[in-house]
């Protein structure tokens, strides 16, 4: 189990226990936390897989510079996993290639 | 047409400050930040700061966080969370996009206030999800409350490597070991004491080969250097781990001032390209200023001074001097000299007086 339950110097106030899917699957997490860290605290870490070797990424910044942790969000690519929250019901997955806009 | 007297991109120590300073002296600041809390790397730092009672030494780095965003609110100063900066014109527009849309916002004075992104080093498997920032594994455990993994091998031992490693102990992960390229440690003694009692082995000389597995870090080969830092035959050795963590320095997030045109000077002091500045933090673009780390990598605690001194310029720039004004920046000056003053502050100053030499 990654969450820690107790910290000699943090309280974790945590926000409602929420659920959204990881490639179609239910994951849970608490409103406010990145997608990042809700599917690492599931056990998730391979967020996408990279462009032209199609190597496995997981996030490493985690404040939304890096861009190793770009996903698939609600059908909208290239989202920063790192730094957006999640959602109720959000639909998440592992991004392959550039990505590609919808055209409007 | 939104009227703004100085907008903040970064709501991190050096950004809020500036807008106290700034709206204390009569200025409209708007505060536009990525993330959703205010603090900027303050949210995960819990370890106490150094310095005078003035610098808020003594409190713990996400306590200050939250008492400069109560001091925000009292002061009703406006912010943007979850809002990025994604470009400068040419007409000094500062484009913003805020929930999927683009406002071009014309203030009459900018702070870039970005702070740094962390290095990285290059050795097969680096990109393996497992490698991951210091900065990262920070917010991971100590603003989610996740651990990073089961096991950590921390490469450098600066500050934030020493730091890190102890907050990992403190949150239930086994630090293998701290590897450090060079003969010596990196970071404060007292931190490296810390860790070092709590039976963490610190090796110098030491880096790392390779990073194992196929989808994931499953362990990590290090190996001794010699003088010429090369390994050394025969001294690999296998660290069993899912987490490698990289402390190995920060780089200033320079783009917005690359696009505003100011002048950049290259400065390793300083954690790389940096805009020059004045006294009062302007860049060489009129009304354009610069605070914290995306000016020179230091600590919080500079990077306070220099966003109260940025809020301040403004002020000035904004509405001209008077003798209040006047007084208040030369304190905040002196204050700043202050803490750059010890042996810990000399990088920073040679820094800061090679950037100061580039225009001269």
């Amino acid at each position: 189990m990654l969450r820690i339950e107790s910290h000699p110097i943090l309280d974790f106030v945590k926000g409602r226990k929420i659920t959204f899917l990881f490639e179609g699957k239910t994951v849970e997490g608490y409103e406010g936390e990145p997608i990042a860290a809700a599917l690492h605290a599931a056990g998730i870490k391979v967020l996408r897989h990279s462009p032209k070797l199609g190597r496995p990424r997981g996030f490493f910044c985690a404040i939304g510079k890096c861009s190793s942790c770009l996903m698939e969000v609600d059908g909208v690519p290239n989202v920063f996993a790192c730094i957006t929250p999640i959602r109720e019901g959000m639909q998440v997955r592992r991004q392959s290639g550039r990505g590609r806009l919808k055209t409007v | 047409m939104k009227q703004i007297d100085l907008l903040i991109v970064g709501g991190g120590p050096a950004g809020l400050m500036a807008a106290l300073s700034a709206s204390e002296f009569g200025l409209k600041p708007l505060v536009v930040d990525e993330n959703e809390r205010l603090g900027g790397q303050l949210v995960k730092q819990t370890h106490m700061f150094f310095g005078s009672k003035a610098e808020r030494a003594g409190t713990r780095g996400y306590e200050i966080g939250v008492e400069l965003e109560r001091e925000i609110a009292q002061r009703g100063v406006e912010v943007w969370p979850g809002a990025s900066c994604v470009g400068y014109y040419p007409d000094g527009t500062v484009a913003v996009m805020k929930a999927g849309k683009v406002h071009g916002l014309n203030p009459k004075s900018l702070l870039v206030a970005t702070g740094a992104s962390e290095n990285f080093v290059p050795f097969p498997g680096n990109d393996l999800p497992g490698v991951y920032g210091a900065g990262a594994v920070q917010t991971l455990m100590n603003v989610h409350g996740i651990r990073p993994g089961k096991s950590v091998l921390m490469v450098g031992s600066g500050n934030i490597g020493l730091i890190v490693s102890y907050q990992l102990l403190q949150a239930g992960v086994p630090v293998r070991a701290i590897i450090e390229g060079l003969p010596t440690i990196g970071g404060y003694l007292v931190h490296a004491s810390k860790i070092q009692r709590a039976g963490v082995p610190v090796l110098t000389r030491h880096t790392i080969l390779e990073a194992r597995g196929t989808e994931e870090v499953t362990g990590a080969t290090i190996a001794r250097i010699d003088d010429t830092w090369k390994p050394v035959p025969g001294s690999e050795r296998e660290i069993d781990c899912d987490t490698i963590c990289l402390a190995v320095g920060l780089a200033p997030l320079t783009e917005a001032l690359w696009q505003a045109g100011c002048e950049m000077y290259y400065v390793p002091e300083l954690g790389g390209h940096v805009a020059w500045h004045d006294e009062l933090m302007m860049t060489t673009v009129p009304g354009v200023f610069t605070a914290g780390d995306v000016t020179g990598i230091e600590e919080a605690s500079t990077a306070m001074l220099e966003g109260e001194l940025a809020g301040l310029g403004a002020a000035k720039f904004v509405k001209g001097e008077n003798a209040d004004l006047k007084c208040r920046i030369e304190d905040v000056t002196c204050r700043l000299a202050g803490l750059r003053a010890g042996p810990f502050g000399q990088k920073a100053r040679e820094g800061k007086c090679k950037l100061a030499e580039c225009r001269r």
